[in-house]
């Protein structure tokens, strides 16, 4: 069934704070939803379908519906894959509303890890003691850092890919972080500035890591009728695509992400190829994981992700292919260690033609989201959104 | 001096207590399935290739090669964690220990060794062959 139209995002907000000091994980997810319902010219009684993952506090979607007092739900989705949660809950919303059972979806996400002091990226989780992995890599000292490393090694051990290539990723972000007055890093860095950085976990440097920070941000996707309602803002859904992927009974190659699955079922829907692309938000936990996933959703062949992000081709203005014009995770905002939400933010300001007017890529009739959740070297969900204008 | 490195003890259920048993024993343990006769890691009750309950354990011979690594370099003590692809053709997270990390390398040859947890059990490891 090609979903191709169904749904537009009418609505979005990116919550300004980067440290939540005094302000509490419930707050962020609500003053994000008013933000992004006052964006798309609806409230709160409008909303009847409710969409959020794991950071929200509470048993699945049941507090935060209640604390936002929401009465007129009719659809609820919780599905958590980490990062990627929110580009499938952009999917998921495309499908309810498509089968008639919401009109007015909203998607909420909100974290304050640096309030809280969290290591994320060098200190070890166990997200689910009980999960049937866990004690066979858990006493391994798996980290986040160290895992994407993995990933980092094994593609350079495959196809030559080298910290020069990974630091261009980081210094293209930067390049868009000085625009955004909400960038938690805005200064412009070099690629030799990236590869002198501390070695956190070979071949990963400090700043191949992305940010830590607190935040949130809201997407309210609504049904055709609705969009029309609101005025011509609205941004069309094309296409979208989810996929986990994992490590296969002990079979493994980490040289890809999911993304090699869900991009072509976001293509496939929406009729387009990757060359019709004008921007992209790529997640950016780290720069390896924007190299493989360049290559996984064809906008270079597979191994020549390095060389595809060198010499500024991700920059704005400059390169064949803009990516996260915001500064993406690695320079803005990773809120709650869950970047999938930002990056369909930025995809819906570049269509919208409401970017940086720096960064705002001329045209933009045409973007992509991509989230990837979990880990790329062990089991990670993947989900690939394309947006473009109404009349797309 | 610093401590030496320590490892937490693994979580165990009901699937896993062989694999952890044999680890004492000094054994590495695989499942393999009676029906479709594949090796899966890691090791669980249910073939993951063929849906079986017939899977069956069996010792592993030990020796492997590095798929990928990385030197942990923000930790007290660096380590080195690596996926190691077995004789076996199944690959598996662990660590590479009593050798220079600086000199670990994708594709070494690698053999099992053991390390205790903090707790006593005894856990995988792999050193240069």
């Amino acid at each position: 069934m090609n979903l191709r139209g169904k749904a537009y995002i009418a609505g979005i907000h990116e919550h300004p704070t980067r440290k939540a000091e005094g302000i509490t994980l419930a707050q962020i997810h609500a003053e994000s939803a008013v933000g992004a319902l006052a964006d798309a010219g609806l409230t709160m009684a409008d909303v009847d379908g409710y969409f959020c993952a794991g950071d929200a506090p509470g048993l699945g979607p049941l507090s935060m519906i209640e604390y936002m007092g929401l009465n007129n739900l009719t659809h609820v989705d919780s599905t958590d894959t980490g990062g990627s949660s929110y580009v499938i809950h952009v999917g998921h919303a495309l499908e309810a509303i498509a089968l008639g059972k919401c009109s007015v979806a909203l998607i909420t996400l909100a974290g304050r890890p640096r309030a809280e002091g969290m290591a994320t990226g060098t200190a070890p989780r166990v997200y689910a003691a009980d999960a049937p992995d866990v004690g066979f890599e858990a006493v391994y000292g798996p980290t986040v850092v160290n895992m994407y490393a993995m990933a980092a090694m094994r593609h350079r051990h495959q196809y030559g890919t080298t910290a020069e290539q990974l630091a261009w990723v980081k210094v293209a972000a930067s390049h868009h972080a000085q625009h955004n007055e909400h960038a938690m890093l805005r200064k412009v860095v070099t690629v030799e500035d990236v590869v002198n950085s501390p070695m956190i976990s070979d071949p990963l440097h400090r700043l191949d890591c992305c940010v830590i920070s607190d935040g949130g941000g809201a997407i309210v996707v609504v049904s055709p009728e609705v969009a029309k309602s609101l005025g011509d803002r609205a941004v069309k859904i094309l296409g979208h695509g989810e996929a986990v992927k994992h490590l296969n009974a002990g079979t493994i190659d980490i040289t890809y992400t999911g993304g090699a699955i869900s991009g072509p079922r976001a293509y496939e829907e929406a009729g387009v190829l990757p060359g019709d692309i004008k921007y992209a938000s790529i997640y950016d936990s780290f720069t390896i994981t924007v190299v493989e996933t360049i290559e996984d959703l064809g906008f270079c062949p597979r191994g020549e992700g390095g060389a595809f992000v060198s010499d500024g081709n991700l920059i704005a203005g400059q390169g064949k292919l803009p990516f996260n014009t915001d500064g993406g995770g690695l320079c803005n905002n990773h809120p709650g260690n869950r970047g999938g939400l930002t990056k369909v933010l930025e995809a819906v300001r570049q269509v919208r033609g409401e970017a940086h007017p720096a960064v705002q890529v001329a045209n933009c009739d045409l973007a992509l989201a991509h989230g990837t959740g979990g880990s790329i070297a062990t089991r990670m969900g993947s989900s690939t959104v394309i947006l473009g204008r109404a009349d797309a | 001096m610093s401590a030496a490195k320590t490892y937490m003890d693994p979580p165990i259920n009901d699937e896993s207590r062989a694999y952890w048993d044999g680890a004492n024993d000094g054994k590495l343990l695989l499942k393999r399935c009676g029906d479709c006769g594949k090796t899966h890691f890691y090791p669980r009750v249910v073939c993951p290739h063929c849906q079986s309950s017939a899977t069956e354990w069996y010792e592993a011979s030990g020796d492997g090669t590095v798929y990928s690594y990385s030197v942990m370099r923000r930790s007290e003590i660096p380590f080195v964690i690596a996926y190691v692809t077995l004789a076996e053709g199944v690959t598996m997270m662990t660590n590479i220990v009593d050798c220079d990390p600086d000199a670990v390398a994708i594709d070494q040859a690698v053999k099992v060794t053991f390390k205790d947890s903090e707790g006593g059990q005894s856990i995988p490891m792999f050193t240069p062959a």
